[in-house]
């Protein structure tokens, strides 16, 4: 296969796809091994560009969830009978603080199932990290539909405004390392913050004065009567979809005011949005291709999702083990094999392109 | 092409126009330069062009600019990027995409241009401005060279007729500004592509302009023949200084034709011994000592196993391509990075286990943004705060800096500076406390000829005083205005160590202007020359 990148789209569905698997699941080895896939794809096809390597720290913050998770069962948590650890004083909090029980023993069951609750979250955070490694953030933008790319851009411009922040307050840091301040405290704080926002805030200027003189937010002539019936187009849509929920949800509300009224204001929307879309003069360079190796990621990640969704259905042995009493999760073959056809992506997709 | 009309303006909330009744009309196919004193209102012109001012900026602008038929009263910047290419003073400050390709094809896609049209273009562009090999490449690799000339080709591909460069050489080493340089020529002549640019580097670029425009102190522009305008311009590279003192006729703008016009010259000084009006080498204590350091940026090695000593009362000047090492070897100096193996030590200490307070009175160092080092909302208040953190007697930094700059407006907000004025506050902030050992990165950029004169005075004075400085600069005219020392890296290696004179003089590159056109003598600055002739 001739070397390319892959549509960044291929990647989140697959991915996205890995995390609701994620959700269908608490044993501990189908974790692991969805983890554990995710991360062979992400080393496989992880191309050297500085966004590509946000990766681990998805992964740490994942391990910081686990932890968390499992401190907050030992202080707050509901005891689990069974296996006792150690003891951690137990304070009876006053009724007013709804009589909660704080510390207690600590049994093994219970920083078990903690320890699995963390870990899921964390398989999740694993499977959008991968996400943000293996799809080029500007690109995925670039596949947006009209209207959502203007908007994108602005949320790129205020993402980015993130790293320069850290970059800048590294090198604020430093230099007041040379004027012998202190870096800490609320004083050290001030110091740097001036700076680093002042810094920011005028490299934002010249993005915007950029992006700007390169023609950005360009529109086609259209009158001004037919702009303003599309605004109050979308204005109206926007109200009468906002009454339609509130009719939905308010069991009370009259008939007319809940399904009707929310169909027909996001008809509204709709249309309005089509019309917006008209109105933008964007071309685009080169397009990423669909092609099979896209559809097969995507259907990797299907074949997993369906795999968990489908052996919950049949009521699999082992997806939700017990641990009460304390015993090895078994490994249900079916969700494992699925699982493991998320990681085909390493072997059976187009290398990366080298970078010059 | 381009056309004011009496066009005058002024930012909101100013008491003086920033421009005042500019008349100018630049011709197809030009390449015109805009000279003028820091803050004369050059970036405001070029600005003007394509109507971020004043519909980015605000303000109030009378009379009108036309560009290729369309006035920007009536035409907002964005709608003229498919006429007017406009490339700012940091390039990656307005970079969008990721990659350099994406970055070419961005304004067309704005533009709406067909994709077949889109692919050809940018292929082309990536040709003209020689960086096919970079296309796959994510602009945060991209060093500075790099960077401006994808700037200018992700500009070039909405096919412009006119191109507008805010100082495109003053952050690039001497290669990678010869690399723009010859760029530009490409598309003067190549493309008929019309070029209005500004530079404080004036020595880089004047020989290629084909008019300049100058901006006086007032706002106002006149424009003509460079040679007739140079001859009276308030900034000049040291050719025309020369050219002006030896009443050259017509005055010359590049090396080659000064030569030309310099035999004379050359022969009248040929028996007059250049220098030394500055001692050979140093003779005070040793202040810092290096020992074999050696650093590396992941894979990346900056340096390897440098050997420097550093006494007081020298000028150093540390120069070398960008990614050399000179930064690096600075702030390991200044004890802001641990070296991977080696030693420093500053006054026998070594500055990573010295107290910051004491680390201040050994060793300062002013980084290339020197607004970094300054957060208080006024001048005063940044020296009222330096004399607190160093325990001075109150009033000690504010002397300092009228040493340096007098008469600096105490109640003005430090961004408000000019470049060389908030230099010169950076300065009185960092040698207040006293270091016997001052470092300075990259100090020139954005100063103009008089502002780096005034510099080189001060360093002087310093050194005098019994200080060590070491500048890390890419600037040959002030290494031979003030460095007593020259230090060459090159891929982390120290290549050459010693008097300024012996290193620079005879290296093609960082050889200044003076000393290419009077060579075989070892003549180094206008100054020399004309003590020399007066005697």
């Amino acid at each position: 296969m001739t070397p390319r990148s892959l549509h960044p789209i291929a990647w989140w569905v697959w991915a996205l796809a890995l995390g609701a698997t994620a959700l269908q699941t608490t044993n501990p080895f189908l974790l692991g091994l969805l983890a554990a896939s995710a991360w062979l794809v992400v080393a496989a096809r992880r191309p050297s560009a500085p966004w590509a390597q946000s990766f681990g720290s998805f992964v740490k913050l994942g391990i910081a969830v686990i932890i968390v998770r499992i401190v907050l069962q030992m202080l707050f948590g509901v005891r689990l009978p069974g296996h006792e650890l150690f003891t951690i004083p137990s304070v009876d909090l006053p009724e007013w603080a709804a009589g909660v029980t704080l510390g207690g023993p600590v049994t093994a069951e219970s920083v078990i199932a903690a320890f699995n609750d963390g870990l899921q979250l964390a398989v999740l955070l694993t499977c959008v990290g991968a996400a943000n490694s293996l799809a080029s953030p500007y690109r995925l933008l670039r596949s947006m539909p009209a209207i959502l790319y203007e908007l994108g851009v602005a949320v790129t411009v205020a993402l980015s405004f993130a790293p320069q922040a850290v970059m800048s307050a590294q090198r604020v840091r430093e230099a007041r390392r040379l004027r012998g301040r202190p870096s800490r405290g609320l004083a050290g704080l001030r110091g740097m913050a001036v700076p680093v926002l002042e810094i920011a805030l005028e490299r934002s200027l010249e993005l915007a004065a950029s992006m700007d003189s390169r023609g950005y937010g360009r529109r086609a002539p259209i009158a001004a009567r037919d702009r303003q019936l599309a605004q109050l187009a979308t204005l109206i849509g926007a109200v009468a979809a906002s009454i339609g929920v509130y009719g939905i949800l308010d069991g009370a509300a009259p008939g007319g005011m809940g399904y009707p009224m929310f169909a027909g204001g996001v008809a509204l929307l709709v249309a309005s949005f089509a019309y917006a879309g008209k109105q933008s003069v964007r071309t685009r360079y080169r397009p990423d291709p669909w092609r099979a190796p896209e559809w097969l990621v995507v259907a990797c990640g299907a074949v997993a999702l369906a795999a968990l969704l489908v052996a919950t259905d049949v009521g699999v042995a082992g997806l939700r083990p017990d641990f009460s009493p304390l015993a090895v999760p078994t490994v249900p073959l079916l969700p494992a094999i699925g699982i493991l056809a998320a990681a085909v992506p390493a072997f059976l997709t187009p290398a990366l392109p080298v970078t010059r | 092409m381009i056309r004011f009309d009496r066009m005058s303006f002024r930012y909101p909330d100013q008491s003086r126009d920033a421009l005042g009744d500019v008349d100018l009309a630049i011709e197809e196919g030009e390449l015109c330069l805009v000279v003028g004193e820091t803050g004369a209102g050059k970036s405001t012109l070029l600005r003007a062009v394509n109507g971020l001012v004043p519909h980015f900026t605000g303000g109030t602008m009378h009379g009108g600019v036309v560009v290729n038929g369309r006035s920007t009263a009536t035409v907002p910047p964005r709608e003229m990027a498919s006429t007017v290419g406009v490339v700012g003073q940091d390039p990656t400050a307005g970079f969008v995409a990721d990659t350099v390709e994406d970055e070419l094809a961005y304004v067309m896609e704005n533009l709406g241009t067909d994709p077949a049209v889109m692919r050809r273009r940018v292929e082309d562009a990536l040709d003209l401005l020689s960086i096919a090999d970079l296309r796959d490449r994510p602009l945060a690799t991209l060093s500075s060279g790099e960077a401006q000339r994808v700037a200018i080709a992700s500009v070039i591909t909405a096919a412009p007729r006119v191109l507008v460069l805010d100082e495109p050489t003053s952050a690039l080493d001497p290669g990678a500004a010869e690399d723009i340089l010859a760029a530009l020529t490409r598309l003067v002549h190549d493309l008929g592509l019309t070029i209005i640019a500004a530079e404080h580097r004036l020595e880089r670029i004047v020989q290629y302009a084909d008019r300049i425009a100058v901006i006086d102190g007032h706002g106002r522009v006149t424009i003509g023949d460079p040679s007739d305008m140079m001859r009276t311009a308030p900034v000049a590279p040291p050719v025309v200084q020369l050219g002006r003192l030896a009443n050259w006729n017509p005055l010359p703008l590049s090396v080659r034709d000064a030569r030309r016009a310099g035999e004379p010259l050359r022969q009248e000084l040929a028996d007059r011994k250049a220098g030394p009006h500055r001692q050979a080498a140093a003779t005070g204590d040793v202040v810092a000592t290096v020992r074999g350091l050696q650093h590396s940026y992941g894979t990346t090695v900056a340096l390897r196993g440098v050997h420097v000593e550093l006494r007081e009362g020298e000028v150093v000047a540390l120069m070398g391509r960008n990614g050399a090492g000179k930064s690096t070897l600075l702030s390991a100096l200044a004890g802001s990075r641990r070296p991977r193996s080696g030693s420093v030590s500053i006054l026998g200490g070594n500055p990573r286990s010295i107290t910051p307070r004491e680390l201040v009175r050994r060793v300062g160092l002013v980084p290339p943004d020197p607004s970094t080092l300054l957060y208080e909302q006024s001048v005063d208040g940044e020296c009222i705060t330096a004399d607190k953190e160093h325990g001075l007697a109150p009033g000690s930094t504010r002397s300092t800096l009228d040493a340096i700059q007098p008469g600096l407006d105490p109640e003005r907000h430090p961004r408000d500076l000019s470049e060389g004025e908030r230099l010169a506050l950076a300065l009185a902030v960092v040698v207040a406390p006293g270091p016997r050992v001052l470092l300075l990165d990259e100090p020139t950029r954005g100063l103009d000829y008089s502002a780096k004169e005034r510099l080189a005075r001060v360093l002087r004075r310093f050194a005098d005083d019994g200080r060590a400085v070491v500048l890390a600069t890419h600037d040959v005219e002030l290494v031979a205005a003030v460095a007593d020392r020259a230090i060459v890296l090159a891929d982390g290696e120290v290549v050459s160590d010693g008097p300024a004179r012996d290193v620079v003089v005879h290296s093609p590159v960082f050889a200044p202007q003076v000393s290419k056109i009077l060579a075989p003598s070892e003549w180094l600055t206008v100054a020399e020359v004309e003590a020399a002739v007066c005697q």
